[in-house]
């Protein structure tokens, strides 16, 4: 076994501060190592959210990101992307603090008329199983209707869905299509049992929408303007 | 004790989880997926092993009185690396355990094996009681897991197994921690019984 | 209107026992009884709010300045081990039936992922000061309360039939459980 260090004060300092030393040193090293891995994979995550959400695009959005400030909270990034220099849409990643567990950020693609191309939900603290249906739930369904057991159905109290694209913001645009809850009036069918998550969800929607109009159709003055 | 049983013990007759009842925070915590609790079980089990370890390497070294604090320090040190390194390379996994990796530093099994083995006994013991309590406890945490999310959503490990409106809710949320750890625990202790 | 909600949340929609499932070795552990559960989360509360307010002044003023957040974890955890035995030399002078009651649940405090979560969870939620105050001394009222709660329904049980198989620690289980469902219940007060 050996014998063990005595617990003079010298020795107890001594081997406290010696292994702090140590430990910090090797820290310091693997945050050095993992520094740049940490950063191209927060960057990787971003990049595969905006692909998701607009169309074919060339250019790096990441790099012509830019701002559009919200009146009475933080601002919303718009990544906007190319196609050989054509801009066929922009990423806006946009967010609301009115969910059910707090904080959610969305990134929304419009097309340059304002039609939404698709959404990703990026961050959210929302019960599992309720408002977390927000990552498929406004997205068109996939068009198959599988065939459902009667009985389990009643068994399990489970009700089909009623079909029909009212859920879908996808290819709608928010300028013409009211992105409210049917609850409060609107045209979008809010999750079930989860209406302040969709109420939230699409108040981040009509944040990214607002920016986005009030940002491009404010260069589009400009450009008449000349 | 043998090589042999030394690593097997972890895994039904001193069962973390199960039997020691150690490890209670992240095993309710990070199993509403069976893919949550394989990734906490391993990440764990690698601290287990590296504090072990070194602990075993130092124990002669360091004066009796600061061995808590020395071993915190150590514990924490690999708990940092894995943060770390989970971040650059897994991300997914890492977004999904959240808060509970750098709380891997206070659970209870890693710094109770520190102090009841490793401070005791050689290296390459220390290293087999390692692997088979953290990969016990990576066991327990798995069976919870696929558990809780079979009886909740109907898939294993991403897997749809049946339709997921005929999952129960309940045992994705807090609740059906509880209530499915429970039953485990109580099978487990019949089958140590027989 | 902020603090309200800070704490409204903190004891009982995201109580850290029963829904974030923190402090759970404790909370199995000492809820045989009241008073000694009592006891453990007055300790708890303690060692709480003081590892909030030295954590979080460590986090402002040395890890951020010098950009060594990675060194959270240790400088964290090296904190609130260090209040710990504080806390048992204060309480063995000051009152040591408490002190033996407790027994070696009080070193145990250590590792009570409700103080080092508490601790991480006000730098991750970006708190000020003060609310992160208001929010430790939430998070320990919730965590008393849902023990206290806890040690009352274990001492009826005790006194009735169990199934054998049951017996301890998988019918407590199904009772937190029970008990988590109940605090789901005000899921819709914030």
């Amino acid at each position: 076994m050996g014998s063990k260090k005595e617990s003079t004060f010298v020795n107890m300092v001594g081997a406290l501060l010696i292994v702090t030393l140590i430990s910090s040193a090797i820290l310091g090293y693997i945050y050095e190592l993992t520094k740049e891995p940490i950063s191209k994979a927060r960057l990787n995550k971003k990049i595969t959210a905006i692909k998701e959400v607009v169309p074919e695009f060339n250019n790096n959005p990441d790099s012509a990101k830019f701002e559009i400030p919200v009146e009475g909270g933080a601002p919303v990034v718009a990544y906007p992307a190319e196609m050989n220099g054509e801009f066929v849409g922009v990423a806006i990643e946009t967010y609301t603090n009115s969910g059910f567990g707090g904080l959610i950020k969305i990134m929304v693609g419009f097309e340059p008329d304002g039609t939404i191309y698709n959404y990703q939900v990026l961050e959210h603290k929302e019960t599992p199983g309720l408002g977390t249906h927000m990552a498929e739930w406004f997205k068109p369904s996939s068009g198959v209707v599988k065939k459902r057991n009667v009985f389990a159905d009643w068994l399990f109290g489970v009700k089909p869905s009623s079909g029909g694209d009212s859920k879908s913001i996808v290819g709608k645009n928010p300028g013409k299509v009211k992105m409210i809850v049917s609850k409060d009036g609107g045209d979008i069918d809010a999750i079930t049992a989860a209406t302040i998550s969709s109420r939230a969800f699409l108040d981040a929607v009509n944040r990214g929408y607002n920016s986005f109009k009030s940002h491009y159709s404010q260069t589009e003055k400009e450009v008449t303007n000349e | 004790m043998s090589n042999v049983k030394n690593f097997t013990k972890g895994f039904l007759k001193e069962n973390p989880v199960f039997v020691l009842l150690l490890g209670m925070c992240p095993t309710l915590g990070v199993t509403t997926s069976a893919q949550n609790g394989l990734g906490m079980g391993l990440a764990t089990t690698f601290v287990l092993v590296m504090a072990n370890l070194v602990v075993s390497l130092v124990k002669d070294v360091i004066p009796d009185k600061v061995r808590i604090p020395s071993f915190i320090i150590i514990i924490a040190s690999f708990v940092t690396v894995v943060e770390l390194s989970m971040q650059a390379y897994l991300p997914a996994l890492f977004e999904s355990l959240g808060l509970f990796i750098p709380l891997i530093v206070v659970n209870c099994i890693v710094l109770g094996r520190a102090e009841a083995f490793a401070s005791k006994n050689k290296p390459l013991a220390s290293i087999i009681d390692g692997l088979g309590m953290g990969l016990g406890f990576s066991l327990a945490l798995t069976i919870l897991g696929s558990a809780r999310e079979l009886l909740g959503s109907g898939k294993i490990f991403g897997f749809q197994i049946f339709d997921g409106s005929y999952g129960m809710l309940v045992f994705i949320l807090a609740p059906g921690a509880f209530l499915v750890l429970a039953y485990l625990i109580s099978i487990v202790n019949k089958l140590n019984k027989a | 209107m902020e603090y309200v909600i800070i704490v409204i949340s903190a004891i009982f929609v995201n109580n850290i026992v029963l829904s974030q499932f923190l402090g759970i070795c404790p909370f199995l552990g000492v809820s045989k009884k009241i008073s000694t559960a009592a006891g453990m989360a007055g300790a708890v509360t303690f060692v709480m709010v003081i590892s909030t307010i030295v954590t979080y002044l460590i986090q402002k003023m040395i890890l951020d300045k010098l950009g060594i957040a990675f060194m959270q974890t240790i400088t964290f955890i090296l904190v609130i081990a260090a209040l710990v035995q504080l806390v048992e030399i204060i309480l063995k002078k000051v009152s040591p039936s408490l002190y033996q009651a407790l027994g070696v649940f009080l070193p145990l405090i250590t590792t009570n992922c409700a103080i080092l979560g508490v601790a991480i969870m006000t730098i991750q939620k970006d708190y000020n000061l003060m609310e992160g105050v208001v929010f430790a001394i939430s998070t320990a009222i919730g965590f008393g309360l849902s023990l206290v709660i806890f040690a009352g329904l274990r001492e009826h049980v005790d006194m009735m039939n169990v199934p054998k198989g049951m017996k301890g620690i998988p019918i407590a289980l199904v009772m937190a459980g029970i008990l988590a469902m109940a605090f789901m219940g005000f899921s819709g007060i914030v």
